[in-house]
């Protein structure tokens, strides 16, 4: 079974080409959006990790954000480990209404452990009405291999429900995965200091380059753009300002 | 130490219960006993009443040692009273038990008829007839009534009745009457069946027992499709669906999904009887098969939209709807949840993740808190209990510079605060400190929301510090 699976995704990636499957939705950051080719791609798999213990946070919001992009105000399911609740917090529905997201359509699981988290994601993928996926797990597991993301990244490709994995104390391992992001926090600045700002690695791109940006959540108009002030991360500033002012512009008008 | 009860051969040798032990034991030595246990006995009735249920749904308890079944409308099903008795009698009777049955017009008339004229068919409108000659015990009164009416002379059920009503009014109260007015037939004796019924339910019984999972799966289905027949002319839809597994061996088993909307798709409930059957701790065991299978729909609702519409949020909410119902089925309704808001500034409290087939659909609206352009005021993830940390702060009442949390030193970048929450007085009645909330960044750019405990000078003189939650 497993390996006919296998063999029916190599077949089908090896006879569709790429581009055409799956839509991508803009980030609004200008050099990510360039890297993705167009944004976060729809109906496959992302993987958001947190680079250290202290940085679960940050991925679970960077996951929640990007989620919201791919959902595009379809609902969304956040499944959680009951460990990884236990260990970072509950979600809290004022949060997610900061955030921009509605807490109407977000629908939360609990699961009690990997296997039914795992068996609920692919619930959700089945739900053509469903927007994203979000699979929050903690620690390793032997469970997550490249025939299982090779299941996931068909079953949101039929659906067209894009699935983000979430996974805090964990190594990134060999997956079939559209994008593998390694997420930071990262300092806010200025005087309205406190907004979701991450320092976002995209270590791994099926279609397209990788990168590291410091990107900002507006939560308003539910977009993302260029920190403020990224004064420690010297990589992706050189086309900044155009970018910047290009995207205001486009905001206001 | 008295007998509670013999058996056959023990009344044979005249042995009765309530006599003493130690009487019991001198006529008959070897006697062999053992401790009476009521609640297995009554659990033992319980289990003999859920099996009765393959012949109504209305079956009640009589306790201690009998069982009610209200045969309105079902007789006819085993070919006639008489044949619906034999057939209790023989199937109960197979499974070890000795049984005495009958048959009357009302509940009370039954129970007497039963234990004191075993195997009558009470006619319509015979009870008071057939009860008349039945002894006075067969009246289930206080054994102090009884004494007065074997004193009074007055043997039988029948003699009673031609007394005057006021004398035994005066004589034995006016429950003894009611007592007397139901055994005879004449008052109407309601019975209280076990489990609620179901607003609609359709069954199948089998000749041969079925045991495979595809017939148990099949069989679901098609009574899912009678039921949605009925369902349909009505316009309804069911949001709780039983399913009960009677075994041949007399163990029933009972499983039941929930929906979040009136449901009566039956590809829909069989799926959910699918992911519920999948996902049962203690698996359906057929045993030596089963020999009835019955589908029972109760809180049924009205579907508000007759026709298939082609609003594709309709769509949305149906897809929504069936998703939650499935994880639901087989991972339990508590852990498909959805939130809902409080009327309260409690933040923990604030918004209450609720299991999602059960939300209701008018709620008060989310209000936000930040400004258009501002930094968020709440955190996404909240601690369920707030950590205690260590905090070295300026002043008593000032934001912390440094903290110490889960073992781990973190320098304060940014502090915004305090943000005063009151505990709310009117709702409990211990004191509960006063909160300053302060938003933190450190100088590795984490948010935190972090809360000093009491007022300072006012309330406490150590206020203590706690993690509440993480900022994205």
């Amino acid at each position: 079974m497993g390996v006919q699976v296998e063999k029916i995704a190599i077949l089908r990636s090896s006879l569709l080409p790429p581009e055409e499957t799956g839509q991508r939705m803009a980030l609004g950051h200008g050099p990510a959006d360039t890297a993705l080719r167009g944004g976060i791609r729809c109906g496959a798999l992302h993987e958001v990790y947190s680079a250290a213990a202290g940085d679960d946070g940050a991925a679970s919001g960077f996951a929640l954000t990007l989620a919201l992009k791919a959902a595009n105000k379809q609902p969304l399911l956040w499944i959680r480990q009951d460990f990884a609740s236990l260990e970072g917090g509950e979600i809290s529905a004022s949060g997610l209404l900061e955030l921009g997201a509605d807490p109407e359509r977000v629908l939360l699981f609990r699961a009690a452990h990997i296997e039914d988290g795992l068996r609920a994601a692919s619930e959700g993928l089945s739900c053509i009405s469903l927007g994203a996926v979000i699979l929050e797990t903690w620690a390793e597991s032997k469970l997550f291999d490249l025939s299982l993301s090779r299941r996931l990244t068909l079953a949101a490709a039929r659906t067209n429900v894009t699935m983000f994995h979430v996974r805090a104390h964990a190594t990134p391992s060999a997956s079939a995965a559209e994008t593998r992001w390694i997420v930071r926090a990262n300092k806010s600045h200025g005087e309205n200091w406190g907004m979701p700002v991450f320092d976002a690695s995209l270590v791994r791109n099926r279609h397209g380059t990788t990168g590291q940006w410091v990107m900002e959540w507006n939560a308003d108009d539910g977009e993302f753009r260029a920190a403020a002030h990224p004064r420690h991360v010297a990589a992706a500033a050189f086309d900044r300002p155009a970018q910047a002012a290009m995207g205001a512009r486009r905001r206001t008008g | 130490m008295r007998l509670a009860a013999v058996d056959a051969h023990a009344a044979r040798q005249g042995l009765r219960p309530g006599m003493a032990l130690a009487d019991a034991r001198a006529m008959i030595p070897t006697l062999a006993v053992h401790d009476a246990d009521e609640r297995a006995d009554a659990a033992l009735l319980g289990h003999i009443a859920d099996w009765c249920e393959r012949y109504s749904p209305l079956v009640a308890l009589d306790s201690p040692d009998g069982l009610l079944i209200d045969a309105t409308g079902v007789a006819h099903l085993f070919g006639g009273e008489k044949e619906m008795l034999e057939d209790v009698r023989r199937t109960i009777a197979a499974q070890g038990f000795a049984v005495r049955l009958a048959f009357a017009a009302t509940a009370a008339a039954a129970a007497a008829l039963a234990r004191h004229a075993h195997g009558c068919v009470a006619a319509p409108g015979e009870d008071a007839q057939r009860v008349a000659p039945l002894p006075v015990e067969a009246l289930a009164a206080d054994p102090v009534i009884l004494h007065g009416l074997r004193r009074a002379g007055l043997k039988t059920i029948g003699q009673v009745a031609q007394r005057s009503r006021a004398e035994l009014t005066a004589r034995f109260g006016q429950s003894f009457i009611t007592l007397l007015d139901r055994t005879l037939g004449k008052a109407a004796y309601p019975i209280s069946p076990r489990t609620p019924l179901p607003d609609l339910m359709a069954e199948r019984r089998f000749s041969e027992p079925v045991t495979s999972d595809d017939a148990v799966a099949s069989t679901l289905l098609s009574l899912a499709q009678s039921l949605r027949d009925v369902l349909e002319k009505r316009g309804d839809g069911a949001r709780r669906l039983t399913a009960a597994f009677f075994r041949v061996d007399g163990t029933v088993r009972r499983i039941a999904v929930e929906t979040a909307r009136p449901t009566r798709e039956a590809a829909v409930v069989a799926r959910l009887f699918h992911e519920r059957l999948a996902s049962l701790a203690d698996p359906l065991d057929a045993g030596f098969g089963f020999d009835l299978i019955r589908l029972a729909a109760s809180l049924n609702e009205p579907i508000t939209t007759k026709v298939e519409s082609f609003d594709t949020r309709e769509t949305e909410r149906r897809e929504i709807a069936f998703l939650i119902d499935r994880l639901a089925a087989r991972f339990g309704a508590t852990r498909i949840l959805r939130f809902h808001p409080q009327d309260t500034h409690i933040p923990e409290a604030a918004a209450v993740a609720f299991p999602a087939q059960r939300c209701v659909a008018d709620k008060s609206p989310w209000t936000r808190l930040r400004a258009p352009g501002e930094a968020p005021l709440r955190p996404l993830r909240l601690f369920e209990k707030p950590e205690p940390i260590d905090v070295v702060a300026e002043v008593p009442d000032g934001p912390p510079v440094r903290f110490r949390w889960r073992r781990a030193l973190h320098a304060v970048a940014h502090a915004e605060g305090p943000e005063r929450i009151a505990m709310e007085w009117w709702r409990t009645d211990k004191a509960m400190p006063t909160r300053d909330y302060f938003r933190i960044e450190d100088d590795q750019g984490r948010r935190f929301w972090l809360y000093r405990a009491g007022l300072y000078g006012r309330e406490t003189d150590w206020p203590r510090w706690f993690m509440h939650g993480l900022f994205a």
